[in-house]
């Protein structure tokens, strides 16, 4: 499993925010997780990042338990994982271009080369390449960050409310390319309360849909 | 060849915190501020150092025979100080002053052209000691028993206060430059937690992926360095400078003609900028791992 909850729990400042989470999320499997706004799913995506670490019950990423990882472990396990936010950032000093290479630059591990030409062609972004990111339309951001999630071939795709901010047909785009790479073998977990989205991708693509209710993270109604 | 990380310039395309002019500069102006006082300081202490050692040797080899005797009876006294002292162990010579040489030393004060021989002045007998030393204590109560009128000076009430305020005025100028390596310290750790909070986003689009502490940390170390080494430098330059002016303007022999260099001591000025810059690689690694350690 690339992503195994036993019990996992976790919460601010005593207020219990997810509990009893029991899952098991298979390398190349595609998941949606679905839930009212502050229902915990961007608590759960930051869960799987490690941006948050469980208080109680045990969590592993890629096989390791993040509660006994060191940060530097942390860092190196999230460079095996992208993530889109809705609301995605980026270094606005930099060009795009630069903005897409992060994950490949940062710690020096490779330097990008003809595949980044690829991938923004693959994005819509390759005549976009020199631009500064405040340059850059809602779309072209959300693709933006979904070209810097992948670039270091991540095995998982996490992407929070990705298309939050973008059109119907931004959106299907999106979506597409998302299926693609789990096509070609990532595993993807998406946290939306877009319905039509999870239709539309479940025509596509065998996607598991998972809800969060009271805290707690169940199998979605059979109607989804 | 690749130059080290830390030597590449921060204007570098891969550079992935945003420049900031405003704090840049003051950062590069506070440097050079604390470096040209540093220099200062040192030059202070180093003078201050000189002149305590200098004082020192100069008087503790020497000590002098006043003798005050009746009119007609000086020459007699004089004989008998230097016959007493020529059979004193420990004593290497022992001369009595002529009259030029009393006038010589009483010309600052009283002016040229002073008629020594009308004034009411005791006969200075200089005496220069051996290797060995001399028992003062007993030489004073042999001179006040053979010869009423003549009183050994050792110099010791002058030396040694003169001594421990240059040892004091060295250990104000050492502290003055801790002081200021630790203000540099402060300053620069004030100016990378500031930036630190204002690149907030910047540390957590780079935390997301997957940049470690130490490589986030090493982006605000390195600007911080290279801001720090080069207004230290030009602070040391234009401090050095001063040093140098102040040290050949001054022509009267005051106390403060030593200030200044000397030789090799002008490389430790030269050190300035390379501690100034370690004071702020440390101060800077510091703050920034110590803020990103607070953040999840």
């Amino acid at each position: 499993m690339v992503i195994a909850f036993q019990q996992a729990a976790c919460g601010y400042g005593g207020t219990m925010l997810l509990s009893q989470i029991d899952l098991d999320v298979a390398p190349g499997s595609f998941h949606f997780l679905t839930g009212p706004s502050g229902s915990g799913k961007t608590s759960f995506l930051k869960l799987c990042y490690m941006e948050l670490r469980p208080s109680h019950g045990s969590l592993r990423i890629l096989g390791e338990d993040v509660r006994a990882m060191s940060r530097d472990r942390v860092a190196a396990t999230r460079r095996r994982i992208g993530v889109i936010h809705q609301n995605c950032q980026f270094l606005d000093h930099l060009p795009l271009d630069a903005n897409i290479a992060l994950p490949l630059t940062i710690e020096g591990d490779s330097a990008p080369g003809a595949d980044l030409d690829d991938l923004l062609s693959w994005v819509g972004l390759g005549h976009r390449r020199g631009a500064l990111p405040p340059e850059l339309s809602g779309g072209e951001r959300q693709r933006a960050a979904l070209a810097r999630a992948v670039i270091g071939q991540p095995e998982i795709i996490l992407a929070d409310e990705p298309t939050g901010n973008i059109d119907w047909d931004m959106a299907r785009r999106l979506l597409h390319l998302l299926i693609e790479l789990n096509r070609m073998g990532r595993t993807v977990l998406i946290a939306t309360h877009d319905l039509a989205l999870i239709r539309a991708a479940k025509s596509e693509v065998a996607a598991r849909v998972l809800r969060i209710r009271g805290g707690q993270v169940q199998p979605a109604a059979a109607d989804l | 060849m690749r130059l080290p990380s830390l030597f590449r310039t921060e204007r570098s395309p891969g550079s992935v915190v945003p420049p900031s002019g405003f704090t840049a500069r003051l950062l590069v102006l506070t440097a050079a501020a604390m470096a040209f006082l540093a220099v200062f300081s040192l030059a202070l202490a180093l003078a201050a150092g000189r002149m305590a050692e200098r004082w020192s040797q100069a008087l503790s080899q020497t000590a002098t025979v006043r003798i005050m005797a009746h009119q007609g009876e000086e020459a007699a006294a004089t004989r008998a100080v230097l016959a007493i002292l020529e059979t004193t162990p420990g004593i290497a010579a022992a001369r009595a002053l002529t009259l030029k040489e009393q006038r010589a030393l009483l010309e600052p004060w009283l002016g040229p052209g002073l008629a020594v021989e009308s004034l009411p002045l005791p006969q200075l007998v200089e005496v220069t000691e051996a290797a060995s030393g001399f028992d003062a204590e007993g030489l004073r109560l042999r001179l006040a028993a053979e010869v009423p009128g003549a009183v050994l000076d050792d110099h010791t009430r002058w030396r040694r206060p003169l001594a421990a305020a240059a040892g004091r005025l060295r250990a104000f100028g050492l502290l003055a430059v801790a002081l200021i390596t630790v203000a540099l310290a402060a300053l620069v750790t004030l100016a990378a937690q500031s930036a630190l909070a204002a690149n907030a986003q910047v540390i957590e689009v780079l935390r997301l992926v997957g940049a470690r502490d130490v490589t986030i940390a090493r982006a605000f170390t390195r600007r911080f360095t290279l801001r720090t080494l080069a207004g230290a430098g030009a602070g040391t330059a234009l401090g050095m400078l001063g040093v140098w002016m102040v040290r050949t303007r001054a022509g009267e022999e005051v106390v403060l003609t030593g200030l200044g260099f000397e030789g090799a001591q002008w490389a430790l000025a030269l050190l300035i900028p390379p501690m100034a810059g370690v004071v702020a690689f440390w101060a800077t690694r510091t703050a920034a791992l110590a803020s990103l350690r607070r953040i999840t």
